[in-house]
């Protein structure tokens, strides 16, 4: 999850996640390297004592100032694309859960064998226990079973949402009548959270996701008992 | 050819990945199977002959579409008000 003067992303929890975080760091390496190129340059230009009244032809810096940010965006280009391509993946997924949003909580389905469906609202700020986390915590979570595929179907029951999880690299816009499809692996056990992420109304800050990833014998005994307590 | 099918339905685990809806928007694939499992019915229930075969579209639409959609167009049914062509 978010903490306090963070600056970059979150821990990933899926394989694209980390393939997201490392292109991020290789592009923002590129671009910090070029700034800093241009800063020098304007710094020492700006100070220099020297004059040149005389330039006329200047073939070869300007060939060299043509191929050299072609050849960085070609560098930058084919592990976007290459990310781009993995996402598109056709994947077979275990499992499909539907997260409906919903004015202002989300609700999950998990309908492949028996009809679970639930309700997740966040827990007010006066009723959390020591330790959790403000505006983040929900009274149900959507479990998965961790290292299985997941196919999310994201739709909304009245106006726009977003189901966004950042740490799973996943977001996907809630449009009621449409049925959106998003997939992600939870490579981890562990908490993920998210919120939403398209302005809904009132409380359009106040209708987090949480994720949780367990070992797959803790995700049929939770489904049992979610079906029972229905 | 039936236990084929059979086979398939009793290894259910998930909807698999319909070529024929490639694509982030799945609102088609939901809805043809539910339709494909109201024709398969009324086409073998009105031939007299096992409807076993519709389990498939039965659990692959029960798997996608939202359970309120479903409500929705079962009542639609019902009334004889359902948009589709069954």
């Amino acid at each position: 999850m978010a903490h306090p003067t963070q600056l970059g992303f979150q821990d990933a929890a899926s394989p694209v996640m980390e393939e997201l975080l490392h292109f991020h760091d290789h592009a923002l390496m590129i671009v910090l390297l070029i700034s800093t190129l241009v800063l020098y340059i304007i710094t020492a230009m700006v100070s220099t004592k020297l004059t040149n009244k005389y330039i006329l032809d200047s073939q070869e810096i300007e060939i060299v100032w043509t191929i050299l940010p072609a050849v960085i965006l070609v560098l930058i280009a084919l592990p976007s694309l290459r990310i781009l391509y993995l996402m598109d993946e056709i994947n077979d997924p275990h499992l499909t859960i539907k997260a409906m949003g919903h004015q202002w909580y989300w609700s999950y389905e998990y309908t492949d064998y028996e009809n679970l469906g639930f309700d997740s609202y966040m827990v007010p700020t006066q009723d959390l226990a020591p330790g959790q986390f403000r505006l983040l915590e929900t009274d149900h979570r959507m479990v998965v079973p961790m290292e299985s595929p997941v196919r999310v179907l994201v739709s909304a029951e009245d106006v726009l949402h977003s189901w966004a999880v950042p740490s799973l690299g996943v977001k996907m816009d809630a449009v009621p009548g449409r049925l959106n499809q998003a997939a992600f692996i939870a490579s981890r056990p562990g908490v993920f959270y998210g919120q939403c992420s398209e302005i809904c109304g009132a409380n359009h800050s106040f209708m987090p996701i949480v994720v949780e990833a367990v070992p797959l014998e803790h995700f049929e005994n939770w489904s049992s008992l979610m079906l029972e307590d229905a | 050819m039936a236990d084929v099918i059979d086979d398939k339905i009793k290894n259910y685990r998930t909807a698999p990945f319909d070529a024929r809806f490639p694509n982030t928007n799945q609102t088609r694939n939901c809805f043809q199977n539910y339709l494909d499992f109201h024709r398969c019915n009324k086409v073998l229930s009105g031939k007299g002959q096992d409807s076993s075969p519709c389990e498939w579209y039965q659990r692959v639409y029960k798997s996608l579409c939202p359970m309120s959609w479903v409500e929705k167009w079962d009542g639609q049914i019902e009334d004889g008000s359902f948009p589709g062509k069954i």
